[in-house]
């Protein structure tokens, strides 16, 4: 039975909330139920964006309880670690290696954390960390705002639903110029993903199937 | 056909196959989509109201010529809305009257959390609360019935969390519902508030609560679900989610219609459990009147009445009274308070924002201080609600009070007559003193003012997310409209010294406003400049010359989320974020020349 909790978190302008649709709307296809929730604060640009999927044979709150987040999906290094003490034991936190100074921290008041701050926050309980450059890799593709769909790649591969699926909501949700960039960029993520835990594997000498069975949301 | 829907989606589309005619609101979160989707169809009227009272009189006159009518606020909006809606209450409808109140617990975005359930027991109104976008939808159909059927408006009630909560729906027609063309007829003893046909009026509205009591009884949105006779909880709205969540094996009677109560029914509940609660968010609405009827429940001793409730709180108050198994806690192992050192990420103006440049004036005036009695004369800053609320924040920190729509200037006046000696300056947006400023500056020059009134006009509803209001030109469904001239409408209003001034021009905002502080009258600036978020373009950004600046940090003061402050105190503008040539703030405030335009903008 499928019972997965997905956090989703950036910063306003990085496509977040599409993001988030986007899942629902696979889950929904797939037949299952779906509740997701948008906290988008005020800020027209720039600020924390956070949205909540629940996803099962029946879901009854929209919101994710405490420790309860199977899959952790961040846009941005500093909105992960705000995240890392939702996270059920044993998580998977995706993250895209790239960081959007906040205001303290352009104006010189406050140091943005290191990334061994920020594992350490994620690690903490235990969650599994994969760490991909997603901004990297969309802007070498010529366009940064296809991060979402990159990161919506790398996370497809650690659910149970088929890549169809997930091409048939992306292709529904963008207009008609923009859904060809984006499909690569979906298949630049799933590669980006199953290669950094090919990466992890040989470190450890675990053997992996490719299709992440180990997230704990099966 | 399954669609998934937010709550505010699932309103709009019910209300339209419900075959609504007009429907007419003021933006404000978590409420302004339900308009936005209701304007998208091309067969009836959607439109921005210049407020929420203004909104209830145009749903009030629509539904009095027999066709169905929407109005929809955020909970503070009924607030404006109350002096029509409690007389709604007492005419009564003819076309369905629905009024949609989103609710806002957490205050997510709002200045308070009141509970408006409360408008429905004091107006004698029915009240709807639903629990997810389906039923959302389902009940817009249901409410139009029910306003036309027992002569009423109907108050039904969204939170913050149905309303942009998307949720699945199972929509049922495709059709619409058909309804007649809008018609008047003549009733002065319905329409016609005079004392003397009120007095006639009240008695109906008594009797009308009686029959919609007996009504709740059979009504199929307020069930039960047997479960174990040891718990049993009343609920309703998205409490009831949260109460699932927690305690799936409890009985459950489920509100649909929370006002009046199926009093027969929830007697019969209560003696069939050992134990009753009540879980509901914020106040203690239905508890109070199932006590009043001398049935021993509980509530708020358990749940709290502050901020948004989830399942996790609902589960804490329920292992604490010993109803349910404890489970297994994470250790505290300091995990929340690490994360809570991480830095915060607080709502800001935007980069290319027309709003930062007047204020980084009135901070950079001199005039700013802690407090002004026994010390010289400041500078006080009233303000309201929109955007510039954020000027309130660091660096800016120029806005000293924000209460309700348009109340700067009243409180600027209000100061004035205090007797304080600073220079008192009230702020407003656009769309604001439409709403609720225009009142407020009549009365300043009636009663002698010399506040210096700061209209920002950046050419939108900004903060709920871009509506167009009646300064824009164009309506709620995008057709082109008159547009207010604000320093014409502010001389209209009586105010003799009226300037407009360019939002991006420094030398010139500080010219002005220096003037209107010296000249001790009342005098109005209409600040223009458009809203970065419906600009197009921008040009170049702007970049900084390392061998020029000297890091003195100026560029810094205006709060810009573009201009960075690096780890060897070297600044740097991000060229993603920077709007170049359409703003060129910092350039203004650089005295060492070291901000150019020069990089090409990467798209």
């Amino acid at each position: 039975m499928v019972k997965m909790n997905v956090l989703i978190a950036g910063v306003g302008g990085q496509g977040v909330v599409l993001a988030s649709d986007i899942l629902a709307d696979v889950a929904l296809e797939a037949g299952l139920d779906v509740k997701k929730t948008d906290t988008l604060g005020m800020a027209q640009r720039g600020g924390s964006v956070v949205t909540q999927v629940r996803i099962g044979e029946q879901v009854a709150s929209p919101l994710i309880g405490d420790n309860d987040v199977d899959l952790l999906l961040a846009f941005e290094k500093l909105e992960s670690g705000r995240w890392a003490d939702r996270l059920k034991k044993g998580a998977t936190v995706v993250l895209n290696d790239y960081s959007v100074p906040p205001l303290s921290v352009s104006q010189g008041a406050e140091a943005y954390p290191g990334d061994s701050e920020i594992s350490h926050l994620l690690k903490h309980r235990g969650a599994d960390l994969i760490t991909i450059h997603g901004s990297l890799h969309a802007a070498e593709m010529g366009n940064p705002k296809i991060l979402n769909i990159l990161m919506l790649g790398a996370l497809s591969m650690l659910t149970p639903f088929n890549p169809e699926l997930w091409i048939e909501a992306i292709s529904k949700r963008l207009p008609p110029k923009i859904i060809e960039i984006n499909l690569k960029a979906f298949q630049r993520g799933r590669k980006d993903l199953l290669s950094i835990l090919a990466e992890m594997s040989a470190e450890s000498g675990l053997e992996i199937d490719g299709h992440g069975d180990d997230c704990g949301c099966h | 056909m399954k669609k998934l829907l937010s709550g505010n989606e699932a309103i709009a589309l019910g209300a339209y196959q419900a075959g609504l005619k007009v429907a007419a609101a003021y933006p404000g979160t978590p409420s302004t989509e339900i308009l936005e989707n209701l304007a998208a169809y091309k067969d009836l009227h959607a439109e921005w109201s210049t407020n929420e009272k203004v909104a209830m009189e145009v749903g009030m006159g629509a539904s009095y010529a027999g066709v169905r009518a929407l109005v929809s606020m955020k909970h503070v909006g009924l607030n404006v809305a109350a002096d029509a809606f409690m007389a709604a209450s007492m005419t009564g409808v003819v076309g369905g009257l629905v009024v949609v109140s989103a609710d806002d617990p957490g205050m997510h975005s709002s200045q308070n959390e009141q509970d408006n359930r409360y408008f429905a027991k004091f107006a004698k109104v029915p009240l709807l609360e639903p629990s997810d976008s389906q039923e959302a939808y389902d009940f817009m159909a249901l409410a139009f019935e029910m306003s036309e059927h027992f002569d009423t408006p109907v108050l039904l009630r969204m939170t913050t969390r149905l309303s942009h909560s998307k949720t699945v729906v199972q929509i049922h027609r495709e059709d619409r519902q058909i309804t007649g063309p809008g018609g008047f007829n003549r009733n002065p003893g319905k329409f016609i508030m005079l004392p003397v046909n009120a007095r006639q009026r009240h008695p109906l509205v008594e009797t009308r609560l009686a029959k919609l009591a007996v009504f709740a009884e059979s009504l199929s949105i307020n069930r039960i679900a047997e479960g174990t006779k040891q718990l049993g909880i009343i609920t309703s709205g998205v409490s009831f989610q949260y109460a699932m969540e927690t305690a799936p094996g409890a009985s459950i009677l489920k509100l649909g219609l929370t006002y009046p109560l199926p009093e027969k029914m929830v007697r019969e509940f209560a003696a069939g459990v050992e134990k009753l609660v009540v879980v509901e968010e914020l106040e203690p609405f239905l508890e109070e009147q199932i006590l009043a009827m001398g049935i021993n429940v509980k509530g708020k001793s358990l749940i709290p009445r502050v901020g948004e409730l989830n399942q996790d709180i609902v589960r804490d108050a329920f292992e604490s009274a010993g109803w349910i198994e404890t489970i297994e806690k994470p250790v505290q192992d300091g995990l929340i308070d690490e994360v809570k050192t991480l830095p915060k990420r607080p709502p800001l103006l935007c980069p290319g924002c027309p709003h930062t440049g007047i204020f980084s004036v009135l901070h950079s005036l001199g005039l700013r201080r802690k407090t002004t009695i026994g010390a010289e004369a400041g500078l006080v800053i009233t303000g309201d609600i929109g955007c510039y609320t954020l000027a309130a924040y660091p660096p800016l920190e120029a806005m000293d009070t924000c209460a309700c729509m348009g109340a700067g200037i009243g409180q600027a006046l209000g100061m004035e007559k205090a007797g304080i000696n600073d220079r008192v300056v009230a702020i407003i947006g656009d769309s604001t003193f439409l709403h609720s400023g225009i009142t407020g500056l009549i009365n300043a020059v009636y009663n002698g003012s010399a506040m210096t009134l700061l209209i920002l006009d950046n050419r939108t509803t900004a903060m709920t997310g871009h509506q167009q209001n009646p300064g824009t030109g164009f309506t709620a469904q995008g057709a082109p409209a008159p547009s207010v001239n604000f320093a014409n409408l502010a001389k209209s209003c009586g105010a003799s010294d009226v300037q407009e001034v360019d939002a991006f021009d420094i030398k010139a905002l500080r010219s002005v406003l220096k003037s209107a502080l010296d000249s001790r009258s009342l005098n109005v600036i209409v600040v223009r400049g458009s809203c970065v978020a419906i600009t197009p373009g921008g040009g170049e950004a702007l970049t900084i010359d390392t061998e020029r600046c000297t890091q003195c940090g100026t560029c810094l003061s205006l709060g810009c989320t573009a201009i960075r402050k690096g780890a060897e105190g070297e600044l740097t503008i991000d060229n993603q974020l920077c709007r170049g040539g359409a703003c060129r703030l910092c350039q203004q405030l650089c005295s060492h020349q070291a901000i150019e335009q020069i990089i090409k903008k990467v798209v």
